[in-house]
């Protein structure tokens, strides 16, 4: 080797052994317990022969469902490490007052706080979000699968393989210093030499390219695959905010696609786009990540405003009031979403009328949010509530969201903003309506469509519990934060001087205690339900009395969903067929056309992958091989013409005459 | 559901409660003053419709619960002109009023423009001159030059009670954000450009200033006392820093390198054109300056060189 | 099949409703839509980088202009060169309309090979500023001029790529449907190219030059 010493950096880049954290306690705690987990996972698998049948049945799965679920699962599982920091920071902040230091001195505190934010927004919220939107949509629409069956499962291995970058960079090196938005000088190559903002790069342009592709497909399937007779102004509030969110997708990555390409030009070649020297406008930088930045909370916001739409109607069992203006009000947040992006800076210095038009729109938005809010506020009017888990979540939502959004349109005032910006008043208003809102829609959503997916419902008790500590947890959590935001304390600062601070900081770091209880009881209900299952078997696959297509078929559904293809003739679509007395039929069945499975997916988000750590590293060789085999299995794949194939008649009628069974044994 | 209801009701009540003794709350400002009356304002026109939302939340979620069979239940009940006229009118109403006030407070309120008065119902006594005070976010401190004392200090600043201050802010190397919470409302610190901000103190005492903008490792220690004094301590204070050191330009590059924690510092002379050779990132010997540079690719460009922006932000005073 | 049609209609007061299909449904193809919706998230991409340059392209830092280093007849050339094959791929298209497996792959060659001149022109035009120590590095200008352009570049460099895929794809399996779908897509994609030309032609050559 020593006589190449060119091949081995061509190999190995800048990566040695002094990136593996040995002189971290906590790090190493972390990767040991990870590593006992991950063997022990391992072998559980090997030992039940389990490979096979998770390449088969899921890795390589193009059904909508299984990656929907897919997607689910790693929002969860990247939920522990993102509130595994949130602790981490809460601790630190309680007990780091004077001469106390705490136990995290600011060069991991940094990327703690870093790493949280990512991870919350990329690989928890969006995962959730397209999740959702996935195992949902088409069976809402009355479809087979998504439009582009195999780029759906290209699409969650990408966003999984930005993740696993996230995770590596635990382990492997260290990540971004900067904040969540990584805004320039400071995450220039000058101020950030070492590979924490290039982890943070790669592996968010590596997840957005899936939720890129991802958008493309959530949004064709819904405008090309509805069931005949779904007129737009029928489909259920769910499928039209994922429409509208799936717009935003669009039309929003990309420009995050582009800074951050930017961003990486700069720290690679040297160029001037956001540098001090030569030129350069970090502002810029500044403007364009906003201008994705904001549309993008809306992205997380909107698919959890339709969950509550159908929650409450359902579970009042009642029509949705004002199904046009709660459409009209999703498209017009979709439409502002893009108009507002400059409340995020008022302080960069915009002017006085720059400032007041963002503030204005801004606070326009609350509008048609209001509308939503009185709309499902008269839904619950004159209804028949039943209070099962997604309506506790609902009306908890609807109770929090609001004093989040009126924190929100205080912050849209530039004068009040000017006090309150970076103050960890924002940082309260936007876990108020991230956890009141997205979270809370969330768990809403996991409990009301859980026995769709798995065929039993989620234990109740346990349930309860989670959502108790949760709800209780938050508040206790972030009502302090707005206190201190109002005594003057801004975000991401590690240590603080004034004594009087602490009781706050300790309060808040209480709420997250209970929050992690909040977490732990999810995941007792979680295998409680699973052991229970059962007890709490739905065979009737319409556990809730539901109003929408997804629960006129199985649960778990087949994989063709619907034997038949739904006609619709209302919004409401199965209510309608309940009542008036439709008949499942029992034979007559065809040969249904169906998307076979494949392995591309995986396999190009693992070199992927590998592209990505080798350009993090500068392995410069490595990173080349990675990239052409990349190009060359893409090219493969796409000599595949055989990708499809028939479910036999005969098949289909065994698989319902067994539901047929079922169902007549329930009753 | 109850236990909700009280927390949902209480906890605003307790905050506004808590929140009045707070440094934003009560300040010792006039822009800062002015900037609470904002949210004080704001808060209570949001207040009209959020209470109600809340209040009706919780009771048409335990007066239509299944159990209650007397309550009417109207399962196809999904439209009504009026109610969808004023749940639309409704927010609109609040944000009319709420956008007025956004736009007339933005401008008057607005941190480039000059102050107009010392405190509610005070002028500006005729013939009175800003102090003008130079900041420049260092990493990971505060170096604030008077060029009208001819002094500079690092991570103290001091201004007389009642006498308008005219801060021209930039930064060395990141971003941060200047931020006085007691005094007035914050503004980016940005290298190669210049913000500004104008204030007053309106009564005597020790104040917190930070930086409000994460800059890097030392961000946390980045904060410095902010004195409002009488006129007669004001000058005991720059005559303070008549005992210091010169801040020339090489100093200057020494105290530029990182450093965290940093004491205060007092400098007796700052260098001449010390401070817009520092918007104009040219401090170091050699280095071409900022606005000379765009002067002449205005220049080049074809056009008058004052057309173009300048590296700092005088364009966008009024 | 009479077994399922006695189950799925029902007298409301109107008109009998269906609520499902016994046949199997099919619907619409959705991959030119889905591909022009890429395109349009593309375009955004260099709206962004049109941008960018708009923001920075007169930062010089006191580096040459615009004016001063594009060479205005090399870049028409390579102008008319993309926008002839445009036109070539148009033929191309017609080709395949009418079913004609090798008029479609010259063509197509055609496309490719005014492309790949494309590029070879533009590649030239890079190395030369570079070597006269103009490269992106140089100031804001030149960052900004070098990622539109380039981005653009590494576009058609991949259409390229794509495009000699999708002839052997031709060549092998014919004008079957998968193929004429493709070319359509690839078709989209080469006249979009063409179009953010025009813009980055008149936006960023014409007036960097004029004054």
């Amino acid at each position: 080797m020593s006589d190449h010493p060119d091949l081995t950096k061509l190999i190995f880049g800048r990566l040695s052994w002094d990136a593996i954290p040995f002189h971290e306690p906590i790090l190493l705690a972390t990767f040991a317990a990870v590593l006992v987990g991950g063997l022990a996972l391992l072998a559980v698998i090997t030992k039940y022969r389990l490979w096979g049948y998770l390449w088969r049945e899921w890795f390589t799965s193009i059904d909508h469902k299984k990656i929907g679920i897919m997607y689910m699962v790693l929002g969860l599982v990247m939920l522990l490490r993102g509130f595994a920091d949130a602790i981490m920071m809460r601790l630190q902040q309680a007990i780091s007052f004077g001469d106390n230091l705490g136990y995290l001195p600011p060069h991991h505190y940094d990327q703690v706080f870093t790493a949280h934010g990512v991870i919350m927004i990329f690989f928890v919220a969006m995962p959730i979000v397209t999740g959702l939107m996935n195992y949902v949509v088409p069976l809402q629409i009355g479809a087979r699968d998504v439009a582009f069956p195999f780029l759906n499962n290209f699409s969650f291995w990408m966003t999984t393989a930005g993740a696993v970058l996230v995770m590596a960079s635990l382990f492997v090196g260290e990540f971004a210093r900067t904040g969540w938005l990584a805004y320039p000088p400071l995450s220039g190559i000058l101020a950030s030499p070492d590979v924490g903002v290039d982890y943070y790069i790669w592996s968010l342009q590596i997840a957005g390219v899936g939720t890129l592709l991802s958008g493309v497909n959530l949004l064709v399937t819904i405008i090309k695959m509805r069931a005949p007779g779904m007129k737009l102004m029928q489909m259920p509030v769910f499928t039209w905010t994922a429409l509208c969110t799936n717009v935003l997708i669009i039309a929003a990555f990309p420009v995050l696609t582009a800074v951050l390409a930017l961003l990486s030009m700069d720290r690679y070649l040297g160029t001037h786009m956001f540098t001090n020297e030569l030129g350069g406008n970090a502002m810029m930088y500044v403007n364009l990540i906003w201008i994705w930045g904001h549309p993008e909370v809306y992205i997380l916001i909107l698919p959890m405003f339709g969950v509550f739409s159908e929650v409450v109607s359902t579970f009042a069992r009642k029509r949705l009031f004002g199904y046009t203006s709660m459409v009209y009000a999703t498209i017009v947040i979709t439409v502002l979403a893009y108009l507002v992006w400059l409340h995020h800076f008022f302080t960069m210095g915009s002017g006085a009328s720059v400032n007041s038009f963002f503030g204005i729109t801004t606070m326009i938005i609350s509008i048609p949010t209001g509308a939503k809010i009185f709309n499902w506020l008269f839904t619950m009017y004159r209804g028949r509530i039943h209070f099962e888990l997604p309506m506790m979540w609902t009306v908890a939502f609807m109770v929090t969201f609001v004093i989040g959004g009126m924190t929100g349109v205080l912050l849209a005032v530039p004068p009040a903003d000017f006090s309150l910006h970076n103050s960890l008043f924002l940082i309260a208003h936007f876990h108020n309506v991230i956890i009141g809102g997205v979270l809370f829609g969330a768990f809403a959503a996991i409990n009301f469509w859980f026995p769709k997916a798995f065929g039993f419902k989620l234990d109740v008790f346990w349930g309860k519990c989670s959502f108790w500590l949760w709800v209780v947890g938050f508040y206790f959590a972030f009502m302090p934060l707005y206190v201190l935001g109002l005594m003057g304390v801004t975000r991401r600062i590690s240590h603080f001087e004034d004594p009087s601070l602490q009781i706050w900081f300790q309060i808040a770091a209480f709420g997250a205690v209970l929050i992690a209880l909040g977490i732990g009881a999810m995941l007792i209900q979680f295998v409680v339900s699973f052991l229970r299952r059962d007890k709490l078997r739905d065979v009737t696959g319409d556990p809730w009395n539901g109003r929408t297509l997804e629960w006129s078929t199985s649960s778990p559904p087949p994989a063709y969903n619907f034997a038949f293809t739904p006609v619709v003739h209302d919004g409401d679509a199965w209510w309608q067929m309940k009542q008036l007395g439709w008949q499942r039929p029992l034979s007559g069945f065809i040969d249904i056309h169906m998307p076979k499975n494949t392995g591309a997916g995986i396999i190009l988000a693992g070199i992927s992958t590998v592209l990505g750590f080798a350009m993090i590293w500068q392995m410069w060789l490595v990173a080349a091989l990675a990239f052409v085999s990349l190009l060359a299995v893409a090219i493969g794949h796409t000599f595949n013409y055989n990708r499809e194939y028939y479910i036999q008649a005969a098949d289909v009628a065994r698989v319902e005459a067994a539901r047929t069974e079922a169902l007549a044994s329930h009753v | 559901m109850s236990s909700k209801a009280l927390r949902g009701l209480l906890l605003p009540a307790v905050l506004l409660l808590s929140g009045c003794q707070t440094v934003l709350m009560s300040p010792s400002g006039d822009m800062a003053v002015q900037q609470r009356d904002i949210i004080l304002i704001s808060l209570v026109l949001m207040l009209l419709i959020v209470v109600p939302v809340i209040g009706l939340t919780l009771f048409f979620a335990w007066r239509y619960r299944a159990s209650n069979q007397k309550a009417t239940y109207k399962p196809d009940w999904d439209h009504s002109t009026v109610l969808e006229l004023l749940i639309w009118s409704a927010p609109l109403l609040i944000i009319i009023a709420l956008g007025a006030l956004t736009w007339v407070s933005t401008h008057k309120l607005d941190p480039f423009r000059p102050l107009e008065r010392i405190a509610a119902g005070r002028e500006i006594p005729a013939g009175a001159r800003p102090l003008e005070v130079d900041v420049v976010a260092l990493d990971w401190k505060w170096l604030f030059i008077y060029p009208e004392q001819g002094i500079a200090t690092v991570n103290e600043l001091a201004a007389p009670v009642d006498r308008p201050i005219q801060f021209k802010i930039t930064a060395s190397t990141v971003m941060n954000s200047f931020f006085i919470p007691s005094l007035a409302g914050q503004i980016y610190a940005m290298p190669g450009m210049e913000t500004k901000l104008h204030a007053v103190i309106n009564k005597p005492g020790s104040y917190e200033g930070i930086s409000a903008n994460y800059s890097g490792a030392g961000f946390s220690g980045m904060h410095f006392k902010f004195l409002g004094l009488s006129e007669g301590e004001f000058e005991q204070w720059v005559a303070k820093a008549k005992d210091g050191g010169a801040l020339t330009r090489e100093s200057y590059l020494q105290l530029e390198k990182p450093s965290e924690n940093e004491p205060v510092r007092r400098y007796a002379t700052v260098a001449p054109d010390l401070y817009p050779a520092i918007v104009n990132l040219c401090v170091a010997p050699g280095t071409p300056c900022m606005h000379e540079t765009m002067a002449k690719d205005a220049a080049r460009a074809g056009k008058p060189a004052g057309e173009h922006d300048m590296p700092h932000m005088e364009h966008m005073e009024h | 099949m009479s077994d399922a049609k006695s189950y799925d209609t029902y007298n409301t007061a109107a008109a009998p409703l269906r609520f499902h299909q016994e046949t199997e449904h099919h619907p619409e193809n959705g991959t030119l839509l889905g591909f022009w919706l890429y395109l349009m998230s593309d375009c955004l991409i260099f709206a962004c980088l049109f941008a960018v340059y708009g923001v920075l392209g007169r930062s010089y830092a006191g580096g040459p202009t615009g004016a001063e280093v594009f060479e205005l007849p090399l870049v028409a050339l390579n102008t008319s060169l993309l926008l002839l094959s445009s036109i070539t791929y148009g033929f191309a298209m017609l080709e395949m309309q009418r079913k004609r497996v090798n008029p479609t792959l010259v063509w197509l060659a055609v496309t490719g090979l005014l492309g790949a001149g494309f590029i070879g022109i533009e590649l030239y035009e890079f190395g030369h500023l570079i070597a006269e120590g103009n490269g992106p590095q140089r100031s804001a200008f030149l960052s900004s001029f070098f990622t539109l352009v380039g981005t653009h570049g590494l576009h058609v460099s991949c259409g390229i790529i794509w495009l000699i895929t999708l002839m052997v794809q031709v060549k092998r399996k014919g004008l079957i449907g998968p193929n004429k779908r493709r070319l359509w897509c690839l078709s989209m994609f080469w006249h979009f190219l063409d179009v953010v030309w025009i813009g980055v032609f008149s936006f960023v050559y014409l007036m960097g030059v004029l004054p």
